[in-house]
């Protein structure tokens, strides 16, 4: 199968005292210099098959939402390579990432924040197109503005309002029109229905997966809600504390999740009967800071099968199946 | 899809983007403001007379043909020995002091204006660049700002004056020098908030230049703030046009703006010719009233940090 994306030992760090003066801190009397990093993303590795949904789930915090905004370069990543259609985009910068610009697009999370209230749709979908000439001329545009609107259920005659004139759904149908606009062939969707009523939901899961089999191109699904995961994904993995701890197709996750963590997660999600949550084996605590990572494995001081090692040794990789992998000693 | 076509829509569009307003909220809230209207009425008879002026004056004052030394010394028509012709008397050397309002309320205008357009341009291109591209170039451009916000506005524009000497043109430098911070503090402020935006990340995720970011979809999204701080600077700039040119530093004595005229009239002030000096500053004040109102009105309702 051939791999439209490919992350290896991808790393990303804030540094939270950007200044060398807000680095020296006062402290029992003397001066000592104090960094603060966020460690965001710590050495992930995954890879994305053409025409495939891949999804990355975790609880807020955990470093989905900047995984994906490294992937598509908003952040120059730190450390670790990206690999997009078999070549290396990890320091391409300007002029060199236009052309892998084109191929990429992103459906942002915020349906209100996402479009410029300046601008009418018809503008919102006309600019990528004619900045990428994937289009001759200006009247093209337009035209094939009005048939991706048609596509995504906008009126054609909705086509010169603006952003404000259109509730929470149509907006993000807006926003996935304007990710279609340049032809991509590989989209990341930031949460792209956890803003929306549950009721628009399902509406716009199934509009990504309908024009996803006409144009054929892969996903990239950043979500914390289970029962979306389920409905769209081919394969996942679970993020905590800005590392994969679990990876797999989705058959393996839900039928046979082997991470505590992943174990957990699904254990929280309500059922109908109720007694799921009372049963479950708890998970303690809150995660903890990304400033000051836990020694050995990230999740141990939560972790209810938690062994001495745990605490002193991050563990390896392993496929326990194939395509199956987990972070976890027990394996 | 045919021309014909698209220019009917643009035509409808204009109707409906009209008819849209005159049913939007800011303009049923400026139906119930007394303060909107009476300071848009103000501003716009400001600006009619400043621009039709010309024609109903009785003479032109700064044509020295037209004038005639044997009116100097008239007081309003309504003082006894005044003329209906110089209804708002005359001064030393016979020039009607009406006239001499129209035409040194046009220098005074324009000055405002131009002025503000002038320091608008120069603020808000600083403070875009400096809010969008953060580090050391918002560093150096904010610890100017800063440096410059220490000292009196007044105090810089005096100095300026003295140093490049008086005449329209110099006096807009000034002002713009002086006036660049407030627009540049503002839109940085913004920029700092719209930057952050999702539309923004869209945009460099669609691979825009930074230029095209800036100016197509971050100044717009500023521009209502822009609009709110030019009304109130318009008056502002003419405040201190007005003051400069009384102290003896701004427009040349040829070309009088109001505040040169209050000056005229101040030498004689205190050998009783009132009328020389008080109508120019009553009309400085009801311009500067006139636009502060209306820009009060635009402030509260354009902010929204502020409803």
């Amino acid at each position: 199968m051939e791999k439209i994306l490919e992350v290896k030992n991808l790393e990303q760090r804030f540094d939270l005292n950007k200044g060398i003066l807000d680095k020296i801190k006062f402290k029992n009397g003397k001066f000592i210099k104090e960094e603060r990093i966020v460690n965001a993303v710590n050495n992930i590795s995954f890879s994305i098959d053409k025409g495939k949904v891949f999804s990355l789930v975790g609880e807020s915090g955990c470093g989905k939402s900047t995984t994906a905004r490294t992937i598509i370069k908003l952040i120059d990543p730190k450390g670790g390579n990206i690999r997009f259609d078999g070549k290396d985009i990890t320091n391409l910068t300007g002029n060199e990432m236009l052309k892998y610009r084109k191929k990429m697009q992103m459906i942002f999370q915020d349906p209100y924040a996402s479009l410029n209230p300046r601008q009418r749709v018809l503008d919102i979908l006309t600019e990528p197109m004619l900045f990428h000439q994937v289009v001759s001329s200006k009247s093209e545009a337009m035209e094939k503005a009005f048939e991706i609107l048609k596509k995504v259920g906008i009126r054609s005659e909705q086509a010169t309002r603006y952003p404000h004139q259109f509730s929470g759904g149509q907006r993000q149908r807006i926003g996935i029109a304007r990710a279609l606009a340049v032809e991509p062939e590989f989209i990341i969707a930031d949460e792209p229905v956890s803003a929306l009523d549950v009721s628009i939901q399902a509406q716009i899961l199934n509009l990504m997966m309908d024009l996803k089999e006409e144009y054929n191109f892969s996903y990239l699904f950043i979500a914390h809600d289970l029962s979306v995961v389920k409905h769209i994904s081919d394969d996942l993995g679970v993020m905590y504390l800005g590392k994969i701890v679990e990876k797999g197709s989705k058959k393996h996750i839900f039928n046979n999740p082997l991470h505590p963590y992943t174990k957990a997660l699904f254990s929280a999600v309500p059922k109908l009967s109720g007694t799921n949550l009372k049963n479950s084996k708890n998970v303690q605590g809150e995660i903890p800071s990304a400033i000051n990572l836990p020694s050995g494995c990230y999740f141990h001081e939560r972790c209810p099968y938690a062994k001495p090692i745990c605490s002193k040794e991050m563990p390896i990789e392993k496929e326990v199946e194939k395509g199956h992998c987990v972070l976890c000693h027990q394996y | 899809m045919s021309i014909q076509v698209e220019t009917s829509n643009k035509s409808q569009e204009k109707v409906n983007k009209w008819k849209s307003f005159l049913e939007s909220e800011f303009f049923h809230n400026y139906k119930k403001s007394p303060t909107a209207i009476i300071g848009s009425i103000i501003v716009i008879v400001v600006l009619l007379i400043a621009i039709l002026g010309p024609f109903f004056t009785v003479q032109n004052p700064y044509d020295m043909s037209n004038i005639d030394l044997n009116n100097a010394y008239k007081p309003p028509a309504w003082d006894e020995g005044g003329e209906a012709k110089f209804f708002l008397g005359t001064d030393q050397q016979g020039r009607d002091i009406f006239s001499a309002i129209v035409y040194g309320s046009r220098v005074s205008l324009i000055i405002g204006i131009a002025g503000t357009f002038l320091a608008s341009a120069i603020g808000i291109v600083l403070g875009l660049i400096a809010g969008y591209f953060g580090g050391k170039i918002d560093a150096i451009i904010m610890r100017i700002a800063d440096i410059q916000l220490s000292f009196p506005t007044m105090l810089i524009a005096i100095f300026l004056m003295s140093f490049i000497g008086r005449g329209i043109t110099n006096i807009l430098i000034a002002l713009s020098l002086v006036g660049w911070v407030r627009y540049a503090r503002t839109v940085r402020g913004e920029t700092l908030s719209v930057k952050k935006k999702e539309f923004i990340e869209a945009t460099k995720v669609i691979g825009l230049p930074n230029f095209k970011i800036i100016f197509k979809h971050v100044l717009p999204n500023v521009f209502t703030s822009i609009i709110v701080l030019s009304t109130i600077q318009v008056g502002s700039f003419i405040l201190t046009e007005a003051t400069l040119s009384f102290l003896g530093l701004g427009v040349p004595v040829t070309r009088p703006s109001l505040g040169m005229l209050c000056n005229n009239g101040f030498n004689v002030l205190y050998s009783g010719l009132w009328w020389v000096s008080i109508f120019p500053g009553l009309y400085i004040m009801i311009i500067v009233f006139g636009i502060n109102l209306l820009g009060d009105f635009l402030r509260d309702e354009l902010n929204p940090k502020l409803k």
